[in-house]
C-alpha cells in the first residue's frame, strides 16, 4: 500500500471493520524477522486466537507465550520495542501492513475482522534492525542535539517564574510539543534515508521532527535565545532545504503535528537568518 | 583522587531531575535506563501536578494545607517531614518547569491555569492539557541532553541495571556502583559509583495488568531489597478509580476527567438497557455525590475504588450488568474538554471507539501506583512543634512558613537514603511520601522533589570528607558481583535447550498467574484468609520458577532473558506484599481488610518494613512507629453521610481489574 492508498484507510473503514469483526476468530500474523546487524531477513507467520479489544502488542504478547509458527515450528519468541501501550511514548512504532504506525493502538478488530485475515509486520525501513520488529532510533536523539532543541535556562535555583503566555501561544507550543519521537514521519519520507554510521547523521537530512522541534524551541521567550544556532544547523547540510516537500510526513504523524507548517515557518526563519547575516557580513 | 562519578538508574521524571540537579552542581554522572529516557513511564501522566499558587492562596489555601491534606490523604502513614518540605518547594518546582518551556495551560490573562484534583477543595492543580507527564519528562529529557551534549551525564540506554554493588556488612554496608546489562549485546558489566540513585519507578506489573508501562516490574528494586535494603509499606498499592478495561492494559481515564466536572453514575435500575442519553436525571444514582455531599467524585482514590467496586461487585448495579460504571462528561462543552482533555478523550476514542465528548465512557478500577517502596532516612529540618498539630483549617494561619528547610535539612547526606549508604531511592521506587493512599497529581511533585532537592543530598555525600573514595575499592569486589550476574545469565540462557514444552515452567505464564492471583487477593478488597491462600501461590510459583525455561537462546538482545529475570524478582517482592497486608490486620487508605474494616491506630499507626532474609529466601517483616508526626492522626471521614460502611456486606473475592 502506498502512503496515500493507506492514509485513504480512514476511520471510516476502521471503524466499520470494528462492527463487523467475528468475535473468537483467530488472525494470521505473517512477521519479518532478523536475528540481528548483518543477518538474514527470514518471514515467519503465527496464527493467533483474538479477542475483543486485542492489538498488535498483545498479540505479539501472545506470541511469545506460544512461539510457533504456522508450520509447526519452534521458533524464538519474536522481539519488539514498546512502553506506554497508550500511544504516548513512541517506542511500538513498526510497519504494519505497508504503513508505519504504532502497534499498541492497533486494534485487529480494525485492520483484520474476518476469521484468517492477515497483518503484516516489518520493522521501520529507516533505521538499523537491531533484532526482528526492534530497530535503533538514536540518529533521532542525536538530530535534537544537533538543532539545541532545549530552553537554555541559567539553571535550577530559584529565580521566579516563566515567561507570560497566552492560551494561543501555548496551544501553538503544546501541540509542537507532542512530538514523541516516534519517527512516522522520517519513515515516510522520501528524503530521509537510512543512514546506519553515526558518522554521517549531522550531514543527512535531518527530517521534519527536527525541524518541528526548531520551530518549537524558537517560539519560547527563552528558547529563542539559541534561534540564531538552531537555524544555523538548518542552513547547513542536511537541513530545511533538502526537505522535497512531498508531504508524507504530516500525514503519518499519530500525534497531528502540524508538520508542513512548521517546515514553511523554518524554511522562512532561515531565509531571513541568511539574509541578515549576509547583510552583517558575517 | 579520581573523579567521583554518581550513578543515577532510571530516566523517567525521578531520574532526569537527579541527573540535572547533579550534574549542575559539576559532579558528572552516568544514566542507566532500560528504555532511551523520552519513552520512560513518567510520559503516560496526563492530570497534573498539585502546588499552592496564588489564586488558592487568597482563597484561604496554603503550602501548609497541601502538606496537611497530603497527609490525612495518605491516612497518616507518610514521613511527614519529607511532605512538609516537598508542599513547601512546590510552587518554586512548578516556577521551574514553568521557565524549561513546559506548555502549561494558560488563562486569558496567561497565567498558569488550575483545575481541581481529588481531595482537595482548592483549584491547586498544573497541567498541560491531558498528558502533564509527557511534557515534564520532555522538558527534564530536554536539560538533560543539553547536559549530555556538555560531556556532563553520560546515557546508557537500554541498559538494565541488574544488581547493586555492594562492601561492607550491617550497618556499615555501602554501595559502591553497580552491575548492568546491554540489552543489544547482552554485555555484562560493573560500574563504579560514589554514590548509586535508583529511580526505578513502580511494579505494576506484579499485578498482570495496570495502568504501567511493559517495564514497571519493580524488578530494579526488588534487587535492591534482596541485596539487603528495606521496602518500607510494601502493602500499599493504589488502585485507581477510573481505567479503560483492556487485553493487554488497563488504561487511564485521569482524574482530571472528574476534576474537570466529569459525573459517576449508574442506572437506579439494575440491568436499565436503555442508552445513557435515555435515562433521565432522576433515574441515575450518582453514588459518589450522595456519598459524599462535599467532595462528591473528587474523593480520593481509594474511596472512590472502593464504592464503585461496591456498587458493581456488591450492590450488581454495574452498567450492563458489567463491572463497569459511567464517568460523564458530556454535559460539558466538547471544544472545552478537547482544549483541557484532549489527550485522554484521544486515548479513549482510539481504544474503545466511542466518543467520549457525547458518549458517557465506560470505566473501572485497576492497579496503578505504588505507594510502598524502598525504605529512606532523611534529616528532620527545623520545624519542632511541642506537640503534633490538629488539623489544618482553610484560612486559618498556618504554624510554620514556606522557606525551606523546616521539614528537612536541605542537603543533608542521607536524605532519602536507603539503609545501605550511598544508595538512594527517588520518585516513585520510594516509600516515604504518600503514606497508604497518594493523592492525585502529587506523584510527579514527589519524583521531581526528590531530583532536585535531594539530588542536593547525593553530592554532599559524595563530597563528605568521611565518604571513602570508591577508586580505593578492590576491583575484585566488582568482579565477584559480575561473575554471579554472569552465571545467573548463562543459566537462564541454557534453560532454553531443556525445551520440556512443560508450560509450567514458561516465564509468561508464570507471570500471567502471579499477576491473575495478585488482583484477585491484594487489591481493593482483602481478607486474611485469601491473602494466606495467595502466599501458597505464589510459593508454588517460586518453586515453579526454579525449574523455569526460555523460550530463546539469543546471544543477542534476547528479551525473554530480560522478562524471565525480572520474573523471579517480582515474585519475591510479591511475598512481601501479602505478608505485610497478611500482618496489618487494620484498614488504612488503600489497604482495605474486610476482616479488619477500621483503622487501628494502637497496633498499626506504623510503617511496615520487609526485610530479605537471604538464608530462608523470605521476608520478615516489622512495625515500626511512624517517624516524629507533626500532625495527630484523626478519622479519616471526607464527610461521609451515610454511616453504613460498604464493609457492612458481603464482598466477593472476585478481582478488581481483570
Ligand atoms: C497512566 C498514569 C497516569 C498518571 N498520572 C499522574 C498524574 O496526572 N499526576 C501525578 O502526579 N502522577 C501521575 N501518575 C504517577 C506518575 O506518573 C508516576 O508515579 C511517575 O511518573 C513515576 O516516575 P519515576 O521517575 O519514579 O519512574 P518512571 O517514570 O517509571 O521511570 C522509571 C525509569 O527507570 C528505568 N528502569 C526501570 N527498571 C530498570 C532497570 N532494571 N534497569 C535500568 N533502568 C530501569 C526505566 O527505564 C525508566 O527510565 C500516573 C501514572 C500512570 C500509570
Ligand atoms: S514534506 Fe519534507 S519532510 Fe515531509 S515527507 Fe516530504 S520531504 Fe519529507
Ligand atoms: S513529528 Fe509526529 S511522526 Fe514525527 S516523530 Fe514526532 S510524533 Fe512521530
Ligand atoms: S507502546 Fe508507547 S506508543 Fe505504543
Amino acid at each position: 500500500m502506498s502512503v496515500a492508498q493507506a492514509h485513504a484507510f480512514d476511520a471510516e473503514t476502521r471503524l466499520a471493520n470494528r462492527k463487523r469483526a467475528k468475535a473468537g476468530r483467530t488472525v494470521i500474523f505473517k512477521i519479518k524477522r532478523c536475528d540481528g546487524p548483518g543477518k538474514p531477513d527470514r518471514w515467519e507467520s503465527f496464527k493467533v486466537p483474538t479477542e475483543p479489544g486485542s492489538n498488535v502488542i498483545s498479540c505479539l504478547k501472545w506470541i511469545a507465550a506460544h512461539p510457533v509458527t504456522t508450520d509447526g515450528q519452534r521458533t524464538s519468541p519474536v522481539v519488539w520495542d514498546s512502553g506506554c501501550l497508550e500511544e504516548v511514548c513512541g517506542a511500538c512504532t513498526m510497519v504494519i501492513n505497508g504503513r508505519v504506525r504504532q502497534s499498541c493502538s492497533c486494534l485487529i478488530d480494525e485492520y483484520a475482522p474476518e476469521e484468517g485475515d492477515t497483518l503484516t509486520l516489518e520493522p521501520m525501513s529507516k533505521f538499523p534492525v537491531i533484532r526482528d520488529l526492534w530497530v535503533d532510533r538514536e540518529r533521532m536523539f542525536q538530530a535534537l542535539r544537533r538543532v539545541k532543541a532545549w530552553v537554555p535556562i541559567d539553571g535550577t535555583y530559584n529565580l521566579g517564574p516563566g515567561p507570560k503566555e497566552s492560551p494561543e501561544q501555548q496551544q501553538t507550543r503544546y501541540a509542537l510539543s507532542e512530538c514523541m519521537s516516534c519517527g512516522c514521519c522520517l519513515d515516510a519520507c522520501p528524503q530521509y534515508l537510512k543512514e546506519e554510521d553515526p558518522k554521517d547523521w549531522d550531514t543527512a537530512f535531518i527530517g521534519a521532527a527536527a525541524i518541528s522541534q526548531v520551530r518549537l524551541f524558537n517560539e519560547h521567550e527563552t528558547g529563542k535565545r539559541l534561534k540564531a544556532d538552531r537555524l544555523e544547523a538548518m542552513m547547513g547540510p542536511g537541513g530545511v532545504s533538502d526537505c522535497g516537500n512531498a508531504q508524507n510526513c504530516v500525514k503519518v504523524c499519530p500525534k497531528g503535528i502540524p508538520l508542513t507548517e512548521s517546515i514553511a515557518a523554518v524554511g522562512r526563519s532561515t531565509t531571513i537568518h541568511a539574509f541578515t547575516r549576509f547583510f552583517r557580513g558575517k | 583522587m579520581a573523579e567521583q562519578r554518581v550513578i543515577v538508574v532510571g530516566g523517567g521524571l525521578a531520574g532526569l531531575a537527579a541527573s540535572v540537579r547533579i550534574a549542575e552542581s559539576g559532579v558528572p554522572v552516568d544514566l542507566f535506563s532500560m528504555v532511551p529516557v523520552k519513552r520512560s513511564h513518567s510520559v503516560c501522566a496526563q492530570g497534573g501536578i498539585n502546588a499552592c499558587n496564588e489564586v488558592a492562596r487568597q482563597q484561604g489555601y496554603s503550602e501548609y494545607e497541601h502538606f496537611d491534606e497530603t497527609v490525612y490523604g495518605g491516612d497518616f502513614l507518610a514521613d511527614q517531614h519529607p511532605v512538609l518540605e516537598m508542599a513547601n518547594w512546590a510552587p518554586k518546582i512548578i516556577d521551574l518547569l514553568d521557565r524549561m518551556g513546559v506548555p502549561f495551560n494558560r488563562t486569558a490573562e496567561g497565567f498558569r491555569d488550575l483545575r481541581l484534583f481529588g481531595g482537595s477543595l482548592f483549584k491547586r492543580t498544573h497541567f498541560s492539557g491531558a498528558t502533564t507527564g509527557q511534557q515534564l519528562l520532555y522538558a527534564l529529557d530536554e536539560q538533560t541532553r543539553r547536559y549530555e551534549s556538555e560531556g556532563k551525564v553520560r546515557k546508557y540506554e537500554f541498559w538494565e541495571f541488574l544488581w547493586p554493588v555492594t562492601e561492607g556488612e550491617g550497618d556499615e554496608k555501602r554501595c559502591v556502583g553497580i552491575v548492568a546489562q546491554d540489552m543489544r549485546t547482552m554485555q555484562i558489566r560493573a560500574f563504579r559509583g560514589a554514590a548509586v540513585v535508583m529511580a526505578t519507578g513502580g511494579n505494576g506489573l506484579i499485578f498482570g495488568k495496570s495502568t504501567n508501562s511493559v517495564i514497571c516490574t519493580g524488578g530494579a528494586a526488588a534487587r535492591c531489597y534482596q541485596e539487603g535494603a528495606w521496602y518500607g509499606n510494601p502493602e500499599m498499592i493504589q488502585v485507581h478509580p477510573t481505567a479503560i478495561p483492556g487485553a493487554d492494559k488497563l488504561r487511564l481515564m485521569s482524574e482530571s476527567a472528574r476534576g474537570e466536572g466529569g459525573r459517576v453514575w449508574v442506572p437506579r435500575k439494575k440491568g436499565d438497557t436503555r442508552r445513557p442519553a435515555d435515562i433521565p436525571e432522576s433515574e441515575r444514582y450518582y453514588f459518589l455525590e450522595e456519598r459524599y455531599p462535599a467532595y462528591g467524585n473528587i474523593v480520593p482514590r481509594d474511596i472512590a475504588t472502593r464504592e464503585i467496586f461496591d456498587i458493581c461487585v456488591n450492590e450488581g448495579m454495574g452498567v450492563d450488568g458489567q463491572n463497569q460504571v459511567y464517568l460523564d462528561l458530556t454535559h460539558r462543552d466538547p471544544d472545552y474538554l478537547t482544549r483541557k482533555l484532549g489527550g485522554i478523550m484521544e486515548i479513549y476514542e482510539k481504544f474503545v471507539g466511542e466518543d467520549p465528548r457525547f458518549t458517557p465512557m465506560k470505566i473501572f478500577p485497576a492497579v496503578h501506583y505504588s505507594m510502598g517502596g524502598l525504605w529512606t532516612t532523611y534529616t528532620a529540618g527545623d520545624y519542632e512543634p511541642s506537640e503534633p498539630r490538629p488539623g489544618h483549617k482553610s484560612g486559618s494561619s498556618v504554624p510554620v512558613d514556606a522557606q525551606p528547610g523546616h521539614g528537612m535539612t536541605i542537603g543533608a547526606p542521607n536524605n532519602m537514603m536507603s539503609n545501605i549508604k550511598g544508595l538512594y531511592a527517588f520518585g516513585e521506587v520510594n516509600f516515604a511520601y504518600h503514606g497508604a493512599n497518594r493523592l492525585g497529581a502529587n506523584a510527579l511533585l514527589s519524583c521531581i522533589f526528590d531530583g532536585l532537592c535531594n539530588g542536593v543530598s547525593v553530592v554532599n555525600y559524595i563530597r563528605d570528607a568521611d565518604t571513602p573514595g570508591v577508586d580505593a575499592v578492590d576491583q575484585g569486589v566488582y568482579d565477584r558481583f559480575v561473575k554471579r550476574e554472569q552465571d545467573k545469565h548463562d543459566r537462564l540462557v541454557a534453560s532454553a535447550s531443556n525445551d520440556s514444552g512443560d508450560e509450567s515452567r514458561n516465564p509468561y505464564l508464570i507471570a500471567k498467574e502471579l499477576g491473575d492471583e495478585m488482583t484477585a487477593a491484594s487489591t481493593v478488597v482483602k481478607t486474611g484468609a485469601r491473602l494466606e491462600q495467595a502466599l501458597r501461590k505464589v510459593a508454588e510459583l517460586r518453586e515453579r520458577y526454579q525449574k523455569v525455561e526460555l523460550g530463546d537462546n539469543a546471544g543477542w538482545t534476547n528479551q525473554s532473558l530480560s522478562f524471565a529475570r525480572a520474573t523471579g524478582d517480582m515474585l519475591i517482592l510479591a511475598e512481601a506484599m501479602l505478608k505485610a497486608g497478611l500482618l496489618r490486620e487494620e484498614s488504612r487508605g488503600a489497604h482495605y481488610r474486610k476482616d479488619f474494616p477500621e483503622r487501628n491506630d494502637e497496633r498499626f499507626y506504623k510503617t511496615s518494613i520487609a526485610r530479605y532474609n537471604p538464608d530462608t529466601r523470605s521476608s520478615e517483616i516489622e512495625f515500626a512507629p511512624v517517624r516524629g508526626p507533626l500532625v495527630k492522626p484523626r478519622a479519616r471521614t471526607y464527610g461521609k453521610t451515610d454511616s453504613k460502611k460498604t464493609d457492612a456486606k458481603p464482598a466477593a473475592q472476585t478481582a478488581a481489574a481483570s
